[in-house]
């Protein structure tokens, strides 16, 4: 069996960001980045699918700046995963030839019984990849999956949508699932994780070996903007009762929001 | 000639507010407007499009639409769009649509962008921005190239227009070629709560760890009841197992955009405020004066949840009935 897992690499939330000074981009000079934290559901449904089926190998894939994504899949190979792939591309490739580039690496490294993602990065919370990814790997997919099970070649998964209602959908054959959160608990690496997921296969890839073109991307970002100043807090003063009138009255007259 | 296309999603036989949002901007283009409803009723439905400026409607009526399948979808929404010609697709940032929608953008070779929060249109092209980093900056979108543009947005970021009931236009129904599926939806389980999603809410009374127990969500019910409110969590208090995760707003939750977000207990965790800050008005209510959600509010008050709620759930009764 061959599961693929492809995961992203963003800045950690915690990261403070600034802006280039063309406003073009952000400034990536001092941040921290980290997996995807919707990836590690990803990675972990794989391992524990590898617990029950040990000859199932774990592939993990990912697309960017080869340098430091590949922190990232070091990450998962630590967390158990058997071998990775990076595709080395520039910095904020769009997701539409992101999802081709990991499309063409899975394809060429092997059939695919089974493709994990998260179900978006928290980066620009686009959620294109996973889809586009199965598209171009012409197998089906389900997205915000946060239970799933498999019998027989088949995986039956929950998906949460609104309302807190959720769908029971059953996909045959071979398949793509993003991970929502509460799919399960993802591990932490362990020391001798750390230790083995050096020794472990690496390939690198590039986009030109993949036919990919960077040129043919369709949507690009511009013109940054940190947030507006936003005007003092109003705090408002008195004992109960003053609070709530006056809150009611500022949200009727004030804000006009009621 | 370019022209838009724009998704319409409805429920209990009208077109979500979304959708009329959508319509209404597509209007303000100038550009040739149709509409696409899908499922039983869609005809009927499609009269509420023609209100709000769509000329034609594409349609599809069969009962095998009336639950989502990703791949039913795919097809019929990808025969409606070559059938149109739509140089822009508009649809709502919603859970159907950001599962379909990347799908179709990779089929038919465009661009898409989700989570907008910004759309206005210039001379026919469409201008638009969007939220980068958990809202730490907002982003300007080019599209390239010159494939099919799809825009997801947010809800409650538009205005909507006026009807205009005399209004009418085209239906094409779209058929439904025979498919062998590989998904199949087995069941759809409804969830409990009759009110709007967090996602599309234009109130959201959200609680955290100050509520103490899970009980203590009745006092937040209470107050959502009087504001026709929809009731959100903090992730605290989702890992807790108090209300479940469709409630959680945040990272690893729910990105909401309501016109008033009134946050109770809820100290602001920068994962938390990730989710909320795009509200229009903040309110939050606090016993820790130095609880980082006061940062990010518009009106503030430092007190004792226990006693502030009930007492706000009453003035909010007095002056609104």
């Amino acid at each position: 069996m061959k599961i693929y897992v492809c995961i992203k690499q963003v800045p950690d939330t915690e990261t403070k960001l600034r802006l280039k000074p063309d406003n073009s981009g952000i400034d990536d000079s001092a941040i921290k980045w980290i997996m995807n934290p919707y990836d590690e559901y990803a990675v972990e449904e794989a391992l524990k699918i590898k617990t029950e089926i040990p000859a199932a190998v774990v592939t993990i894939v990912s697309v960017g700046p080869k340098k430091r994504v590949v922190d990232a899949i070091r990450t998962g190979l630590a967390m158990g995963a058997d071998e990775g792939i990076v595709v080395d591309a520039p910095e904020h490739l769009d997701s539409y030839l992101t999802a081709k580039a990991l499309a063409a690496a899975i394809k060429g490294d092997g059939a695919p019984d089974l493709v994990l993602t998260g179900k978006l990065a928290i980066d620009d919370n686009n959620a294109y990849v996973s889809q586009g990814v199965a598209e171009f790997l012409g197998v089906p997919h389900a997205t915000v999956i946060s239970k799933m099970s498999r019998e027989d070649g088949r995986i039956t998964v929950e998906r949460e949508v609104e309302g807190g209602s959720r769908e029971i959908i059953q996909l045959n054959g071979p398949c793509l699932i993003a991970a929502n959160k509460g799919l399960n608990t993802p591990r932490y690496a362990s020391l001798p994780g750390i230790m083995k997921a050096k020794k472990k296969p690496l390939k690198e890839l590039d986009l030109a070996g993949l036919g990919i073109n960077p040129a043919e991307t369709r949507v690009a970002y511009k013109e940054l903007q940190l947030p507006a100043e936003k005007p003092p807090t109003k705090m408002i003063s008195g004992d109960v009762g003053q609070q709530s009138s006056e809150l009611v009255r500022l949200l009727r007259e004030d804000a006009k929001v009621l | 000639m370019s022209n838009v296309i724009v998704f319409c999603e409805h429920q209990n036989g009208n077109l979500k507010k979304g959708a009329l949002e959508l319509l209404s901007a597509a209007r303000g283009s100038g550009l040739p407007v149709s509409a696409l409803v899908i499922g039983p009723g869609a005809n009927e439905l499609a009269k509420q499009a023609f209100q709000f400026g769509a000329t034609k409607a594409f349609t599809c009526e069969s009962k095998d639409f009336a639950a989502y399948n990703s791949e039913l979808y795919a097809s019929v929404v990808e025969r409606a769009i070559k059938n149109s010609g739509a140089s822009i697709l508009l649809a709502s940032s919603s859970m159907l649509a950001r599962d379909l929608f990347p799908r179709l953008a990779a089929r038919v070779g465009g661009g898409l962008v989700s989570d907008c929060t910004e759309l206005a249109f210039a001379g026919g092209a469409p201008r638009v921005r969007k939220p980068l980093y958990s809202g730490k900056c907002t982003a300007g979108v080019e599209f390239k190239g010159s494939g099919l543009k799809i825009i997801l947005m947010r809800p409650n970021q538009l205005p909507v227009a006026n009807p205009d009931s005399g209004k009418t236009g085209e239906i094409v129904p779209l058929d439904v070629a025979p498919m062998d599926l590989k998904t199949l939806v087995k069941e759809v389980v409804r969830g409990a709560s009759e009110k709007l999603d967090l996602t599309e809410a234009n109130i959201i009374v959200s609680g955290g760890r100050g509520l103490k127990e899970k009980e203590n969500f009745k006092l937040l019910e209470e107050l959502a009841d009087v504001l026709g409110a929809t009731v959100g969590a903090s992730r605290a208090v989702v890992d807790s197992g108090w209300v479940p995760h469709g409630m959680q707003v945040g990272q690893t939750g729910k990105t909401v955009a309501p016109t008033l977000y009134i946050a109770v207990g809820i100290s602001g965790a920068i994962q938390h405020l990730a989710g909320m800050t795009g509200s229009k008005v903040i309110v939050a209510i606090n016993k820790d004066p130095e609880a980082p959600i006061f940062q990010k509010a518009t009106y503030g008050i430092v007190g004792d949840l226990f006693e502030v709620v009930p007492v706000l759930t009453k003035e909010f009764r007095k002056v609104l009935q």
